[in-house]
C-alpha cells in the first residue's frame, strides 16, 4: 500500500515564553490521501493554523516542533536540515495563505513572480516557463492569462489575487497544498469561486489538500475529511458528513448546533457553548473542554482522553470509552440548553 | 436551490413585504443617498487633467422599520450597507434624503431639539468589540457613560446599582465592573457593548456586523442574547451583516443590497424561500453550508464591480445571465419588494419554493 502524502504522528508544538513552555500542539496524528481534502476546523487559538506552518517547516522562534514526526509519502521531513527543508517547501508543497495582498510581492509583475518559482522548482527556460505560467493562470480561471501575466498585483481583485496565489502554489506540481483560511478575506460570491477551484484542483491533479479554516460551511462543502481541533487537540476526525450531520465530541455536537445554517429552523434558539476556549497558559488538566462540556464527569478533570475509534470516526472524549463502565451514565444524548451566563 | 428542503409558500403573487401600515413607522429612510469625494488631489488634477470623482456609496436607498422588528441589510463589501447604518444613526451625514426615526427627522435642522431626545433611544453596536471600548475605561465607567451623559440617574450609589444590573443582563458578573476591556475575551466585550447600548434604555439599536469578529460558539451565545433581549425589551434592531446564515437567524425583514442600492427587499422566511432577484439567487446559492454538504451549486459570475465607475442601467447587469438592453440603459425601480426589469417584465419565472 502507498503511504498517505502527508502523515502526522504525535505531533507537539511549543512556544517557550517568559511566562513558560505554551504547548499549541498537543500530540495529533492524521494522515491526508492522495487527492483528499482534510478539512481542520476550530476557533481562533485551537492550534489549525500551527498545524499548518509545523508541516510545511515555518514555526519560528520561540516556537519549536517539541515531538513527533511529519512524513511526506513517507520520507520523515520534519528533521531535515533548513537548506533540505526549502526544497521541499514549494516543490512538493505549495501554500496559500489568507491575505493574497501579502503573500504577492507589489512591485515584481504577476508573470514575473510565477516565472521565477517555476525556475526554481524546474529546468524549463525563460519562454517555456512563461508559456507555463500562462497555462496556469488559465488553469485557476484568470481571463486573458496571456495579457495579464503583465500586471501587477494591486491590478488584480481580491478574487483574482488569490487565484494568482493558488497558481503560484501550483507552479511545481506539489503533492501537498496547505490552503489557511483560503476564503476568509473574500466575499461569499467569490468565495464560492474559489472553493470549486480548489475542489477541482484535488479531484484533477490528485493534488492532497489540507483546508485550514474556522468557516464550517467552507468545510462541510469542500473538505472529504474533517478534523475538529479544541485547544492544541483534535477532538474529533473522520468524514465530513458524518462529522457535521452526526458529531459524536460534545464540543463538536456544540459547535455544528451553534452555526446558524440556512436549512435550519430559522427560530430554533442556537445551541450555546457557554464560555470560551481556554488560553494556552490556562488549558484545564485531563481533557480541555471539561470546564465548558455539559457532561463532564470527575474523570474529564483529570485524565486526558485518548482518541477512540468509532466506525469511521476518532473522537478524544471518555464518554465513548467501552472500558469505563460509568460513561454510559453520563452520555445524555440532547445537548441541554445552557444558561446565558459565563461562570467565570 | 432544489436541495433546500423549506417549507413551500405560494407563488407569483406580489411581495406582501409592503405592507400598508396603521401608523407611520418606527424608523422611515427615505430616499437616501450618499456619495464620497474620491478625487485626486487638486494639484495633481491640475497637472494631470483629471476630473472631480465620486463614489456613490449609497445611492437612493430607502425602507421601513417597524417597532420590535429586526430589519436586516445584507450584501457584500462595497455594498453600503454600513454607510447606510451610519447615516441612521446620525454619525455621517446624507448628500440627500431623509431618515425619520419616531417622527423625528434626524436629518432636518428644524427638529434640533426633537433629535437631541431621541438620541437617548437610538444605540448602536460595532463590529469591534477591541476598538469601541475606551481601554483606559473601566467597565463600570464604560457602562455608565449612557447614563450620565443623558443625566437618567442621580447618585452614585444608584448608577452603580444599575450598572449591575445591566451587566447581569448580558451575561456577566456585577463585580466585573471593576476591570478593564483588556481582561475580557471578544465574546465578553461585546456583551459589554450590548450594556452600554442597553444603558440608557434604547429602543432602536443599529448592529454593525455585530458577531462578525467572534468566533461560532460565541457568536451564537451574542445572538441568541441579542434575541432574549429583544423579547424582553420589545427592541427595534437594525442588523448588518454579510453573513446570509445569521441574518436568517435574526431578521424578520431583510434588503439586500448590491453597489449601494437595495435590490430585493422581503420578508425573512420568504426571501430565502423564493428569491427573486437574481444577485440574491446567486448569493444565497454561494453560501457555504453546514447542512449543505457535497451540493451541487451553480458557478457565479464576476465579481462586484468598481463602484466609482459603476455600469450603467443596473449594475448588477454584467454579471447577471438574463440582462438585455434595458438592464443596460435603465435603472430598474425597486417594486413588489425587487429591482429588477427581468422580474418586472416576467422574463424569468420566480422558482417555486423548493
Amino acid at each position: 500500500m502507498t503511504p498517505p502524502v502527508l502523515s502526522v504522528r504525535d505531533l507537539r508544538v511549543e512556544f517557550v515564553t517568559r511566562r513558560g513552555v505554551l504547548k499549541a500542539i498537543d500530540g495529533i496524528s492524521f494522515d491526508i490521501a492522495k487527492g483528499e481534502v482534510l478539512g481542520v476546523v476550530g476557533e481562533s487559538g485551537a492550534g489549525k493554523s500551527v498545524t499548518g506552518s509545523a508541516v510545511i517547516g515555518l514555526i519560528d522562534p520561540p516556537g519549536r516542533i517539541a515531538g513527533g514526526e511529519i512524513r511526506l509519502s513517507g520520507t520523515r521531513i520534519d528533521n531535515l536540515p533548513p537548506e533540505e527543508l526549502r526544497r521541499v517547501r514549494g516543490k512538493r508543497i505549495g501554500m496559500i495563505f489568507q491575505d493574497p495582498l501579502t503573500s504577492l510581492n507589489p512591485l515584481y509583475r504577476v508573470g514575473e513572480q510565477l516565472v521565477e518559482t517555476i525556475q526554481t522548482h524546474t529546468n524549463l527556460s525563460g519562454a517555456a516557463a512563461r508559456k507555463r505560467a500562462i497555462d496556469l493562470l488559465a488553469e485557476v480561471g484568470i481571463p486573458a492569462p496571456d495579457r495579464r501575466i503583465d500586471g501587477y498585483p494591486h491590478e488584480f481583485s481580491g478574487g483574482m489575487r488569490q487565484r494568482v496565489v493558488i497558481a503560484l502554489a501550483l507552479c511545481a506540481e506539489p503533492e501537498l497544498i496547505i490552503a489557511d483560511e483560503p476564503t476568509t478575506a473574500l466575499d461569499v460570491s467569490v468565495q464560492a469561486q474559489i472553493i470549486a477551484l480548489l475542489k477541482r484542483l484535488g479531484r484533477e491533479r490528485g493534488t492532497a489538500i489540507m483546508l485550514v479554516t474556522h468557516d464550517m460551511g467552507v468545510i462541510a462543502e469542500t473538505a472529504d475529511r474533517v478534523a475538529v481541533m479544541y485547544s492544541g487537540r483534535i477532538a474529533e476526525i473522520g468524514p465530513v458528513r458524518d462529522v457535521v450531520m452526526n458529531p459524536l465530541h460534545p464540543y463538536a455536537r456544540g459547535l455544528m448546533g451553534a452555526i446558524p445554517s440556512l436549512v435550519q429552523d430559522a427560530d430554533a434558539r442556537l445551541v450555546q457553548i457557554p464560555g470560551s476556549m481556554p488560553r494556552l497558559s490556562a488549558i484545564p488538566p485531563g481533557c480541555p473542554f471539561h470546564p465548558r462540556c455539559p457532561h463532564a464527569w470527575e474523570r474529564c478533570t483529570r485524565d486526558r482522553p485518548e482518541p477512540i475509534q468509532r466506525s469511521e470516526h476518532r473522537v478524544a472524549c471518555h464518554l465513548y470509552d467501552a472500558n469505563d463502565p460509568t460513561a454510559a451514565a453520563h452520555k445524555i444524548h440532547t445537548h441541554a440548553p445552557l444558561e446565558a451566563g459565563i461562570p467565570s | 436551490m432544489s436541495s433546500s428542503p423549506t417549507a413551500p409558500t405560494p407563488t407569483g403573487t406580489a411581495a406582501p413585504a409592503q405592507a400598508p401600515l396603521v401608523q407611520a413607522p418606527f424608523v422611515q429612510v427615505k430616499d437616501l443617498r450618499r456619495s464620497f469625494d474620491v478625487s485626486k488631489p487638486w494639484l495633481n488634477r491640475v497637472l494631470e487633467g483629471g476630473e472631480k470623482q465620486y463614489l456613490k456609496a449609497v445611492d437612493g436607498v430607502s425602507f421601513d422599520i417597524a417597532k420590535g422588528e429586526t430589519f436586516a441589510l445584507v450584501g457584500e463589501s462595497g455594498s453600503g450597507k454600513s454607510t447606510v447604518a451610519r447615516m441612521v444613526v446620525g454619525l455621517l451625514s446624507p448628500s440627500a434624503g431623509e431618515v425619520t426615526i419616531d417622527g423625528v427627522s434626524m436629518t432636518n435642522a428644524a427638529f434640533s431639539a426633537e433629535r437631541q431626545r431621541l438620541r437617548r433611544r437610538i444605540q448602536m453596536i460595532f463590529q469591534d468589540p477591541y476598538a469601541s471600548l475606551n481601554p483606559r475605561w473601566g467597565v463600570d465607567r464604560i457602562v455608565a457613560e449612557p447614563i450620565r451623559a443623558f443625566d437618567l440617574i442621580q447618585g452614585e450609589a444608584d448608577i452603580r446599582a444599575r450598572v449591575g444590573e445591566l451587566l447581569t443582563l448580558v451575561g456577566l458578573h456585577p463585580d466585573d465592573g471593576k476591570k478593564y476591556p483588556h481582561e475580557f475575551s471578544g465574546g465578553q466585550r461585546q456583551r459589554i457593548a450590548i450594556a452600554r447600548a442597553l444603558a440608557s434604555n434604547a429602543e432602536f439599536i443599529v448592529c454593525d456586523e455585530p458577531t462578525s469578529a467572534l468566533d461560532v460558539s460565541v457568536q451564537a451565545q451574542i445572538l441568541n442574547l441579542m434575541r432574549d433581549l429583544q423579547d424582553r425589551f420589545g427592541l427595534t434592531y437594525l442588523f448588518i451583516s454579510h453573513n446570509l446564515a445569521v441574518v436568517r437567524h435574526m431578521a424578520t425583514r431583510i434588503g439586500v443590497m448590491y453597489l449601494g442600492r437595495i435590490v430585493e427587499i422581503s420578508g425573512g422566511r420568504e426571501l430565502f424561500a423564493q428569491p427573486k432577484h437574481p444577485y440574491t439567487r446567486m448569493l444565497l446559492d454561494a453560501v457555504p453550508d453546514v447542512g449543505m454538504t457535497g451540493r451541487q451549486r451553480i458557478p457565479v459570475k464576476g465579481e462586484i464591480p468598481n463602484p466609482i465607475n459603476p455600469p450603467t442601467g443596473c449594475t448588477f447587469n454584467p454579471r447577471c445571465p438574463f440582462a438585455n438592453e434595458r438592464c443596460r440603459a435603465e435603472v430598474p425601480p425597486l417594486a413588489e419588494g425587487v429591482a429588477c426589469h427581468a422580474v418586472h417584465e416576467r422574463r424569468i419565472t420566480i422558482p417555486a419554493a423548493a
